[in-house]
């Protein structure tokens, strides 16, 4: 019986199935770590901007005008839910199930994505109606410097989706793809870290002291 | 073959201690805040500790990172990298929180 392989990487490895893929994967992934640390430095900066700014609000709508916990209990349930489905989507790409599979969960993943961003826009939308606007106070810079740039990483993210979705079906499951899909599943729940600390901080927080 | 199967198994199974744990964690989370009023300072204080028990629960479950398998230089670097933001996080919040005390701006 052979050893169990070594994992290289944090995250999911490829493992022994793929050797070849998996020790092209080991610089990559590295290399998509540091830059995913580097984006978690940019977002802890907008995380103190948002806290040192709670209380700035210029007398225009806070927090509790304006925060809607019910839609984001959805969007968490959502984020969450898609987590765990591009888990499967990278489990059924290390384990060798139909390629059909993998694609289905990635198709899951990316309606889900898809879902929290509708839900996300409409929230801004309803805050705009009220007055929460960019330009009213400081808090509310602060707010759309941080959610929004949380939202555009999972927009990013769909497309990303999409476009491996593609390569998967046109250029089968090469090395290079099975690579990018650690990727993926790496940035994907990486981003839902991103959202526990949003409802935590931004909502709860805005809550608690705004 | 039949280790595969085992082996697929159990690390399904880790992603769905994961998700169940980060879903009982959230619905407590939204339980309390509804339940409670989320004003109150130890309420908010245990909101922050269940949001920082579901962070290292899908760093473990989902990103699979422990000491014993990832390699010595990826744990370095999501440490450093965690030095880094809290003394970022920790800086800001104190001299900006200092200033205000200072200007009489009441904040925090």
């Amino acid at each position: 019986m052979r050893r169990a392989p070594r994992h290289s990487y944090p995250g999911i490895n490829l493992g022994e199935d793929h050797a070849s893929a998996h020790k092209a994967s080991e610089v990559v992934t590295f290399g998509f770590w540091v830059f995913l640390m580097s984006d978690l430095v940019y977002f802890g900066l907008m995380f103190a901007v948002y806290i040192t700014m709670i209380d700035a609000q210029a007398g225009g709508p806070g927090p509790h005008e304006l925060f809607d916990l019910k839609s984001i209990f959805a969007q968490t349930l959502i984020l969450l839910t898609s987590s765990l489905t591009v888990g499967l989507a990278m489990l059924a790409l290390k384990y060798n199930l139909p390629r059909a599979r993998i694609v289905l969960w990635f198709g899951v993943t990316l309606v889900l994505g898809l879902c929290f961003l509708v839900l996300e826009v409409r929230d801004f939308m309803n805050m705009a109606a009220q007055g929460g606007i960019p330009q009213r106070s400081g808090f509310l810079s602060a707010f759309y410097g941080l959610v929004p740039l949380h939202g555009l990483h999972v927009a990013a993210g769909c497309i990303w989706l999409l476009i491996l979705g593609i390569q998967l079906r046109v250029m089968g499951m090469t090395d290079l793809v099975m690579s990018r899909v650690v990727r993926l599943a790496l940035f994907w729940h990486f981003l839902d870290l991103i959202w526990i600390g949003i409802i935590t901080i931004v909502y709860f927080g805005g809550l608690a002291y705004g | 073959m039949d280790r595969r199967t085992e082996m697929h198994r159990r690390e399904r199974r880790r992603y769905v201690i994961g998700y169940g744990g980060s879903l009982l964690l959230t619905l407590v989370v939204f339980g309390i805040a509804h339940q409670f009023g989320i004003e109150t300072k130890g309420v908010y204080l245990t909101i922050g500790l269940l949001g920082l028990a579901q962070l290292i629960l899908q760093l473990i479950y989902f990103l699979h990172i422990d000491r014993r398998r990832s390699s010595r230089e990826d744990l370095d670097l999501i440490l450093f990298s965690t030095l880094v933001l809290l003394i970022i996080i920790g800086g800001t919040i104190w001299v900006l929180g200092n200033l205000a005390l200072r200007m009489h701006m009441h904040v925090m």
